[in-house]
């Protein structure tokens, strides 16, 4: 399989710590333009630090990031900050502006990318709300009154308000009901197939994983374990992936009644 | 792989264009909001010139639509659909997730006539609830400390310390630093003026009542409600928003007897000592500059001051920093649990507690002078 030269994200020899503690070590991870990257690995393994340092939230101790094909901190500030709003961010918490109501906060990014009209800005923002089954009632709310999976549903609205080339999210279907992360998927393959989106998600829901991703990483052990397509990262002998995906099997498989 | 070479062929679309043949709308290239960003104006007047009344549109030559593309060309038709329309299916679907919230309207709030009114109403109705917060809290705080005489063991010793520490160690540099300075400048004016009368000796009154009787508690209060008062505001605050105070709660563990009462009992023993600390700082201050203006000795200002001044007089700034300290310390903890889950609000509370502080401090503070008239005042 031969793949395209340029990558949309580029992490080389990425090594991080805090303190004495390592969290990567030498990792080595190229995104595809037209991936649906799905990044597993056990909790605390680095993957919420690996998303931030892709987007220059945070600077690695060493190793070089690339986004677009252009070292994170190259050009002007325009350039850089340009760069950025390539990129929608889902954080893992939300991160929604606590002090904006739900309308406002999707109609930033709009509204900061300046030439929309303000007409097209609520189409738009409902279009998005729309897309996460928000109801119109809901714009007018403010963060508190979000319940946890709204709150999602919301950032993940805002990540997708520019219907941005490369979309990082960071545990998306966390918080939603089964049926709902079902169409979340549907959501993301139809963006992903109409406007050739590039999505790194992390996740740690198979269903997800398997309904979504057209490739894996697997971060443990301070790197990337493996990379490919599910069945490939399946086919790997590690004990980690072992565990990580026989697990939902074996769990199957002695799931009969009376458990 | 299909998707990577979509992608790529995605990456090299020619800008979005419009051309009008006939009766034919024909569109090319990417119709992407970040394509058409730098020339949105352009685009608008094309199609509002080239679009109006075709009857037909051609999108076959569109390699990117997103929902702001199809937004624009929706508005262009202006919710009359063109006869024919020549589209694949990602392009439907693109203007299948816009077409409904372009028409869509958000729940408009109505116009209320009432609202002065409201408004009278809700300024009482808040200002109420503060007062019964504060009773409430304060009841709750005396409530607390019965319990701990009760049962000693849940008096919260660590956080009294940690509080004791920040309120009352941190300040000491900075408060010694004002009030040397503030010595300085009110001996220097007054200087000034007693040399005209030739009563110079006078200083050591003026700055003696004056500094340990009233400015000291007072400045200090002013520091203490800037510095201890808007931190611990914020961060009640900050607790509220992260719902630390609800998991207190749940926890079983009183937010009055964890949060507020080392707070008050830390500020209620750290003012008095501070407001010493402070009007001896204003005082040596005062000393160098008469020393140096009016040839008055320091080891003269020392020994002529506990001659002058009243003992009462330090009793009395004494009791006020402690009283002070109490206010400031509830103030604080009052606008600080009343902080709703947002920045807007803490930021705004921060901001009425430290005014509301310093507020009722002088007001607090006049009461005491009426209070005390008879007291520690020479009169000859
Ligand atoms: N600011 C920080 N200071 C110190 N250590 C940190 C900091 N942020 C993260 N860590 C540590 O780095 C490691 C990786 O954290 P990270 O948030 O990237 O994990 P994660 O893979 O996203 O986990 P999860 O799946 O639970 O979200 C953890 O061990 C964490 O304790
Ligand atoms: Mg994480």
């Amino acid at each position: 399989m031969s793949l395209p030269a340029n990558p949309v994200i580029r992490l080389q020899g990425i090594h991080t710590r805090y303190g004495q503690h390592w969290v990567h070590q030498d990792l080595q991870l190229d995104v595809q333009r037209g991936d649906l990257l799905a990044l597993v690995g056990g909790s605390g393994a680095g993957k919420t630090t690996l998303l931030r340092q892709m987007i220059g939230l945070q600077k690695p101790d060493s190793g070089i990031v690339e986004l677009f094909g252009e070292a994170l901190m190259a050009g002007s500030r325009a350039e850089r900050f340009a760069r950025r709003r390539r990129a929608g961010v889902l954080f893992q918490q939300g991160a929604l502006f606590s002090a904006l109501s739900v309308f406002d906060n999707i109609a930033f990014p709009l509204r900061e990318f300046g030439g929309l009209l303000e007409d097209e800005i609520r189409a738009l923002v409902l279009s998005r709300l729309d897309m996460v089954e928000l109801k119109p009632q809901h714009a007018v709310l403010m963060p508190a009154q979000l319940s946890g999976g709204m709150v999602k549903r919301v950032a993940l609205a805002r990540a997708l308000a520019l219907e941005p080339e490369l979309l990082l999210l960071d545990e998306p279907t966390a918080g939603l009901d089964p049926e709902r992360s079902g169409r979340f998927v549907d959501l993301i393959r139809s963006l992903h197939d109409g406007l050739g989106l590039t999505v790194v998600f992390v996740t740690h829901d198979l269903d997800t994983l398997s309904a979504l991703a057209n490739r894996v990483a697997v971060l443990a052990e301070h790197r990337i374990l493996a990379l490919g397509s599910l069945d490939e990262v399946h086919a790997v002998d590690h004990p980690f992936i072992n565990k990580f995906f026989r697990y939902r099997q074996t769990v199957d498989e002695a799931g009969e009644p009376g458990l | 792989m299909k998707r990577h070479a979509r992608a790529q062929a995605l990456l090299k679309a020619p800008p979005p264009s419009l051309q009008r043949q006939g009766q034919r709308v024909v569109l090319a290239g990417d119709w992407s909001l970040f394509a058409l960003r730098p020339r949105l104006l352009w685009t608008r007047a094309q199609l509002r010139l080239q679009g109006r009344g075709a009857e037909e549109w051609d999108l076959t030559g569109v390699s990117r639509l997103d929902a702001f593309g199809a937004l624009l060309v929706l508005r262009c038709w202006a919710g009359r659909e063109p006869a024919t329309l020549v589209i694949d299916e990602r392009q439907r679907a693109a203007f299948e997730r816009i077409r409904a919230s372009a028409a869509a309207v958000l729940p408009t709030v109505r116009r209320d006539w009432l609202l002065p009114v409201r408004w009278l109403g809700q300024t009482l109705c808040s200002a109420g609830s503060h007062v019964r917060d504060f009773a409430d809290m304060l009841g709750m705080v005396v409530l607390e400390a019965m319990r701990f005489a009760i049962e000693p063991r849940s008096i919260p010793f660590k956080e009294f310390s940690a509080a004791l520490y920040k309120a009352g160690m941190q300040a000491l540099p900075i408060s010694a630093l004002v009030g040397f300075l503030i010595g300085v400048v009110l001996s220097y004016l007054s200087a000034l003026q007693l040399r005209n009368f030739g009563a110079e000796a006078l200083i050591i009154n003026i700055l003696g009542i004056g500094i340990i009787r009233e400015l000291g508690p007072v400045l200090v209060s002013i520091l203490v409600a800037g510095r201890s008062g808007s931190a611990i505001t914020a961060q009640l605050g900050v607790m509220r928003v992260t719902e630390e105070i609800d998991a207190l709660s749940a926890m079983g563990v009183s937010r009055y007897q964890r949060l507020v009462w080392p707070k008050v009992l830390a500020l209620a023993i750290a003012m008095p000592l501070l407001v010493a600390w402070t009007s001896a700082a204003a005082l040596a201050g005062g000393m160098v500059c008469a020393d140096v203006l009016l040839d008055i000795e320091w080891a003269y200002f020392a020994s002529a001051l506990p001659n002058v001044v009243p003992i009462q007089n330090l009793y009395i700034g004494l009791a006020k920093g402690g009283a002070f300290g109490v206010t400031i310390a509830l103030i604080a903890c009052h606008f600080g649990l009343r902080v709703k889950p947002n920045t807007e609000s803490l930021s705004a509370n921060t901001t009425a507690s430290v005014v509301t502080a310093i507020t009722a401090v002088i007001l607090l503070d006049a009461i005491f002078a009426m209070l005390t008239r008879g007291i520690g005042v020479p009169l000859r």
